[in-house]
């Protein structure tokens, strides 16, 4: 059974997507008719403070050989079969994206067959829709990186609102280490502030600033962290910081769906995972008769199989990218790229 | 309140409900900021209630400041609600995309003029965008929803205001953002004077290199 569901899938063509745009280095292959066959990473993990991007694209370097091997060994597609290579060319950390688009172009050059470069921002939200089924949603992106609520709008994935400083996943990581908590597999530092945001019990008064349609997220970051050295307990804090935060994307997103009118919301990046910030969307979902859903967590983070998948849809609507401008563009916004695909 | 008459919803927001309908004989418009159960209680009574006492002050303000918003009826704290003048028209949102070139050019400038006289007396009005803003009969252009606004005499406050004035053509009027955004600061500078007005373009350039992914941010 599983041999003939192979040999179905050889007479496919493949891409392989590689995703390196911070600390995660992934590898996905899909079949052109969007097919997940293999989603393989590996994470670098700081051993104290953030991600460092030189370490994390020494990472990258050290454990893409066995990634690739790895992701076309699970997907039983020889190099060969490969028709297209697929890359997260921004936005993100400069050496980490150039370690992923350096790997691509040895390996397109190698195989002769052409590479897309991907813009990062974009592939969250397709690769959402493609596993959640949802078609024209209001996007949510949160997460260390991006804090952005976008909908599809002649031609583009239009930004309804987004943070204007730092990022949701950014603010709940800093005041975690702030706190003292670690990184650790298999618990992320917003995974850890979430556990302490159950126990908390008292609402902490902390900034709430959403300016139209965007928010801002440091001054909050610097009240809770002022509080957290006056000694305020941390599972209250944890508590009110979420509230807050959450509150104030979850008003940004109901925003743009009462503006856009679109009867679908998505909810993606690493953030996703947080149930409470999950309710709260279901929340308004419902309140604007629309439907709501969470990109499963594998696909959320960041993850080669996004990559893939949006390579498939670029290339197949006559996409790729010559060589001389596969160079990466850290701040590429995802306003910025045309999505031929959506009609 | 048992003076209103039957109540149809205008317009349900994400912020607030408005509502037209009759009050003592006079066309109104309630807007009404109905709980939002996704957030703690005690920050949704807080928000709302802030909101709904600072939005007609401001706007209170704003007409000082010769800029034409909608008269206040009546506020009730406890309901979060406000009983305003229905202001007859279209919103700039709605015309703009149709409006020949020249059309659009003197709406800008005029709307670049009255965020220009907002600003001149520190007032903010927090969420500029083409639907907030309604063209009357006699041509006059009314803003509307200060819910979000602030009195704030900073560049740093005058700059974001701004910034979201250009996000929200960006994403609205995408086809030409460029030249309304100019034109509304050229009617912008006619109030404040050509050097404030600058000083206040630079904040903005600098707001955006603040924020995430902008191509021209410094490393």
């Amino acid at each position: 059974m599983k041999k003939l569901q192979i040999k179905q899938q050889n007479s496919e063509a493949f891409c392989l997507g590689i995703e390196s745009s911070a600390d995660d280095f992934g590898v996905g292959i899909a079949t052109f008719s969007g097919e997940i066959l293999a989603n393989k990473s590996d994470s670098y993990i700081p051993v104290e403070g953030g991600i460092h991007p030189r370490e994390a694209a020494r990472h990258h370097a050290d454990v893409a050989d066995k990634v690739l091997r790895d992701a076309l060994t699970t997907a039983g597609v020889k190099p060969r079969d490969l028709s297209v290579i697929a890359f997260s060319q921004g936005p993100g950390l400069g050496p980490s994206l150039r370690t992923g688009a350096t790997v691509a172009r040895a390996l397109a050059s190698y195989l002769e067959v052409p590479i897309v470069g991907v813009n990062h921002s974009v592939a969250h939200i397709e690769i959402g829709k493609l596993e959640t089924g949802v078609v024209d949603p209001v996007t949510l992106y949160v997460s260390g990186g991006n804090t952005m609520v976008t909908a599809f709008e002649a031609g583009r994935y239009r930004v309804f609102g987004e943070t204007l400083d730092i990022a949701l996943g950014n603010c709940l990581d800093v005041f975690a280490r702030e706190a003292g908590l670690r990184h650790r597999k298999g618990l992320s530092l917003g995974a850890a502030v979430e556990q302490l945001a159950a126990k908390g019990k008292n609402l902490v008064s902390l900034p709430y600033v959403v300016k139209g349609m965007d928010l801002s997220l440091s001054g909050l970051l610097t009240a809770a962290t002022a509080l957290l050295q006056r000694g305020c307990r941390l599972e209250d804090l944890c508590y009110s910081l979420q509230e807050n935060a959450f509150s104030m994307v979850t008003e940004v997103t109901e925003r743009a769906l009462a503006h856009t009118e679109k009867k679908e919301v998505l909810l993606t990046g690493g953030v996703a995972a947080n149930k409470r910030l999950q309710s709260m969307l279901d929340f308004i979902a419902e309140e604007h008769d629309a439907t709501f859903s969470v990109v499963p967590l594998e696909f959320a983070t960041d993850n080669g199989a996004m990559i893939a998948w949006t390579g498939v849809l670029a290339y197949t609507h006559g996409l790729v990218t010559p060589l001389p401008e596969s160079y990466v563009k850290l701040r590429w916004r995802v306003d910025k790229v045309d999505v031929p695909w959506i009609h | 309140m048992d003076t209103l008459a039957e109540k149809s919803l205008l317009k349900k927001g994400a912020e607030a409900s408005l509502f037209l309908t009759l009050w003592h004989g006079r066309k109104v418009v309630v807007k009404v900021r109905i709980p939002k159960k996704y957030r703690p209680a005690a920050l949704d009574e807080q928000i709302r209630t802030y909101r709904t006492v600072h939005e007609p002050q401001l706007m209170h303000e704003a007409k000082a400041a010769g800029v034409p918003t909608p008269l206040i009826y009546m506020v009730n704290v406890p309901e979060a609600s406000i009983i305003m003048e229905y202001v007859p028209g279209q919103q700039i949102k709605q015309l703009l995309n149709k409006a020949p070139q020249s059309r659009r050019r003197e709406l800008c400038v005029a709307i670049g003029e009255l965020i220009g006289k907002l600003h001149r007396q520190g007032l903010i009005h927090g969420d500029l965008t083409t639907s907030n803003m309604i063209l009357n009969p006699e041509d006059k252009i009314y803003f509307v929803d200060f819910g979000l606004g602030e009195k704030n005499v900073e560049m740093e406050a005058q700059g974001v205001d701004l910034h979201l004035m250009k996000r929200a053509l960006q994403s609205t009027h995408y086809q030409f953002w460029e030249e309304c955004f100019k034109n509304i600061m050229r009617g912008y500078s006619s109030v404040l004077g050509v050097e404030s007005a600058e000083k206040v373009y630079e904040k903005i350039r600098e707001i955006e290199r603040r924020g995430r992914y902008v191509e021209e941010r410094k490393q």
